[in-house]
């Protein structure tokens, strides 16, 4: 097979990925009458966003009194001030149109005695901006993703969306001036390549967690959205600030709800002590997700980790009672029986912390279009490229992602993205000329893998970058350790540009999609060691314990992370929102 | 926990990246049986399997976490070998 041969097809509208964000964006220009295409690595309704349970946040005030702007308000300080005030108040008003549209494509959402839709309260929601407890996440029962996705991709297939289900995305198209014409893939099953020419192509492959060996993502979470971004010249937004759940499932990364701690469950190390004692004497296991996390790392780093190879800690539940646990924590039980073969009533579990979201990603304005700084402008619009979901940055979470947020940033920004695209396939009614360049780029990047001889394997390298950058780059960050991260992110990659795959076949080459995605993942663990080692302050997610402060004087800002020089640039963040006043900065305090 | 191993066994492949699935415990569960059993399998296992793998994630979970039970006899029985394959 040679470049001339590949086949060809054209479609107004290409996006990548089939999750929340992407049907969303789909059915929008589906019903539009664009021609839209969807290619999706695995089947549309097996996408991460199946797994979003809890539900999505949306002021409809249907339990409690409530308002866009208190929402507003509480996801502005749970960002911990680096959100960008303009897309957080779009998202915000959007939220209750984008719940009774879901209601309409068929989502069962859980409902009141009076029959409107039900809505509990999670973390970070207050009434009055910083009162009383609010009550804001709309569910589907605990099925919430699940719902939403599948309601979608019936909306879509009754739209006549184009989908290319397990069609791998290698590597964006672009021109000489920067536009980008579509994307290079190929057809898992067969192995046959595919170029989509398309007048806009949107970003919707999801987060990065298997960054991490210990995470709650699921195997296909590798960023390989970011990763195209990045190859295609595009700078990575705010890439230090990785979510963490203090309490995963040990080796596994399940998470351990709060609410076991909540019902008086409480960490102890290899030595039996109540460890959060030490660390938050009043909040002890109560204490902010950050500080339970580093409190857990600490006592590893200091050989107090229970074991044989002393790397977690112990969550005891056994206390509590068989009918606290059964009746309050059912679903949790019933992970640890399953998965290790402990019952939490009667023996305590191995917890370490896990990572959850990306709150960084490919930058991009409240229209869904993916915005690079030229010259003196920081945010100039690349042409025919969008972005939307967990892999782009809007940037709605900031520094901190709030519960319940998320559903609603892949569904609020899909619809944005789509409706810009709708304005612009209005304006631009033909392909641009395909570049033959970068076809060859993204062709040699695939084939690389057809090397044969001696190399290390994916396997190997995947494994220590796992453990690297959970070590170096997790919840325990000080200079030395992250130089340190820099150091080894830097030679495994260099490492994995000479390793070898042994299946060289065609036909559902797992290792080469595989090995794909491995250089994905690298390429976005380079921008979230780096930018987390230039960032001395604390703030969020990234907490360093050499700095413990928010400074807002000198970090108020963006980082923007870009591959080809490995150099780190700054924007500033949008404080002035659309209609209402700047939330201007204070301590983040519950 | 090994993700996809790289031999080139094409109906192995295949059958593997349909369990690449959206939620982690799925992932752990499938892969895990996978990796331990599949060669155990029997023709007949082997096309159950395949049926259950169309199954949506949701209802996976339900009956990989033991909140449900599958009414086909054959099904049932075959995720109580995954569920007992995992947890020891
Ligand atoms: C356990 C868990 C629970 C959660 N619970 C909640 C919750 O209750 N509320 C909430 O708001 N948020 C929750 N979240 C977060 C939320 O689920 C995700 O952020 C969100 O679903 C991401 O949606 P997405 O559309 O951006 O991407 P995804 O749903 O991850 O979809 C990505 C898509 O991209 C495709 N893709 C990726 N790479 C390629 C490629 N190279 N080629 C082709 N296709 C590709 C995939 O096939 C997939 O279709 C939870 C997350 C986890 C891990």
């Amino acid at each position: 097979m040679t470049i001339s041969n590949i086949q060809r097809r054209r479609f107004d509208s290409l996006i990548i990925g089939a999750g929340g964000g992407g049907l969303r964006a789909a059915l929008q220009l589906a019903e539009a009458d664009a021609s839209v295409a969807v290619v999706s690595k695995v089947f549309p309704t097996r996408s991460h966003t199946v797994a979003a349970q809890g539900g999505m946040n949306a002021a409809l005030a249907n339990v409690l009194p409530d308002n866009w702007h208190w929402h507003m308000f509480d996801t502005v300080k749970g960002s911990d001030y680096l959100g960008d005030q303009d897309a957080i108040e779009y998202m915000c008003r959007a939220a209750p149109k984008v719940v009774y549209e879901l209601e309409h494509f068929g989502v069962p959402f859980s409902r009141l005695d009076n029959g409107r839709i039900y809505q509990r309260p999670f973390g970070g929601q207050s009434q009055n901006f910083g009162g009383e407890q609010a009550a804001r996440t709309c569910a589907a029962a605990d099925r919430t993703g699940h719902a939403i996705l599948h309601s979608l991709y019936q909306q879509n297939i009754r739209a006549k969306t184009h989908f290319f289900d397990e069609y791998f995305a290698v590597d964006l198209l672009k021109d000489e001036e920067g536009n980008i014409l579509g994307a290079f893939v190929f057809d898992i099953h067969t192995g046959e390549e595919l170029i989509i020419e398309a007048k806009t192509t949107l970003l919707a492959t999801g987060g990065a967690g298997q960054l991490y060996r210990t995470t709650t993502n699921a195997l296909i979470n590798t960023g390989d959205g970011m990763g195209m971004a990045l190859r295609a010249g595009i700078p990575l937004q705010d890439m230090e600030f990785f979510q963490f759940h203090p309490t995963g499932i040990a080796g596994r990364g399940m998470l351990i709800t709060e609410g076991a701690r909540g019902e008086g469950g409480y960490l102890v190390n290899a030595e039996g002590e109540r460890l959060m004692e030490r660390y938050a004497p009043n909040a002890k296991d109560l204490a902010s997700r950050d500080v339970v996390s580093r409190a857990i790392e600490t006592e590893i780093r200091e050989g107090r980790g229970c074991g044989p190879n002393k790397d977690y800690v112990m969550l005891k539940l056994d206390h509590l009672g068989v009918d606290v646990i059964q009746k309050r924590l059912p679903g949790i039980r019933q992970t640890c029986i399953t998965f290790l073969g402990i019952d939490p009533a009667e023996q305590p579990v191995p917890v370490y912390p896990t990572a959850h979201y990306t709150m960084g990603g490919i930058p991009t304005n409240r229209q869904g279009q993916v915005v690079v700084p030229v010259k003196d402008t920081p945010e100039e619009a690349v042409n025919g490229l969008y972005a939307a979901g967990e892999c782009a940055c809007v940037s709605v979470h900031g520094a901190n992602r709030l519960g319940g947020n998320s559903l609603l940033d892949i569904l609020v920004f899909g619809r944005a993205a789509a409706n810009h695209i709708i304005d612009y396939l209005k304006e631009n009614h033909y392909h641009r000329p395909m570049n033959e360049e970068s076809i060859e780029k993204a062709y040699q990047r695939l084939h690389r893998w057809d090397d044969t001889g001696e190399g290390e394997s994916v396997e190997q390298i995947r494994s220590e970058l796992k453990l690297v950058m959970e070590k170096n780059c997790g919840v325990f960050r000080t200079q030395e350790v992250l130089d340190q991260g820099v150091k080894e992110v830097t030679a495994l990659h260099e490492r994995l540009t000479k390793a070898r795959i042994s299946d060289h076949s065609a036909m559902f080459n797992t290792a080469r999609v595989e090995a794909l995605e491995l250089e994905n993942l690298m390429d976005v663990a380079l921008a979230t060691v780096f930018s987390a080692c230039a960032r001395t302050e604390s703030r969020g997610a990234h907490s360093r314990v050499d700095y413990p402060e928010r400074d807002d004087m000198n970090w108020m800002k963006h980082s923007l992370y870009s591959l080809l020089e490995r150099k780190l640039d700054y924007k500033p963040v949008r404080t002035k929102p659309v209609t209402v006043a700047t939330f201007p900065p204070k301590a983040r305090v519950y | 926990m090994n993700a996809v191993s790289s031999m080139p066994d094409k109906k192995d492949s295949r059958l593997r990246w349909r369990c690449r699935r959206g939620m982690l415990e799925l992932d752990l569960m499938l892969n895990n049986f996978i990796d331990r059993e599949y060669d155990e399998l029997d023709n007949e296992q082997k096309s159950l399997l395949d049926q259950l793998l169309d199954y949506p994630d949701q209802l996976l979970f339900d009956l990989f976490l033991g909140f449900m039970k599958s009414s086909d006899k054959d099904i049932d029985r075959l995720v109580s070998y995954i569920r007992k394959s995992v947890a020891t």
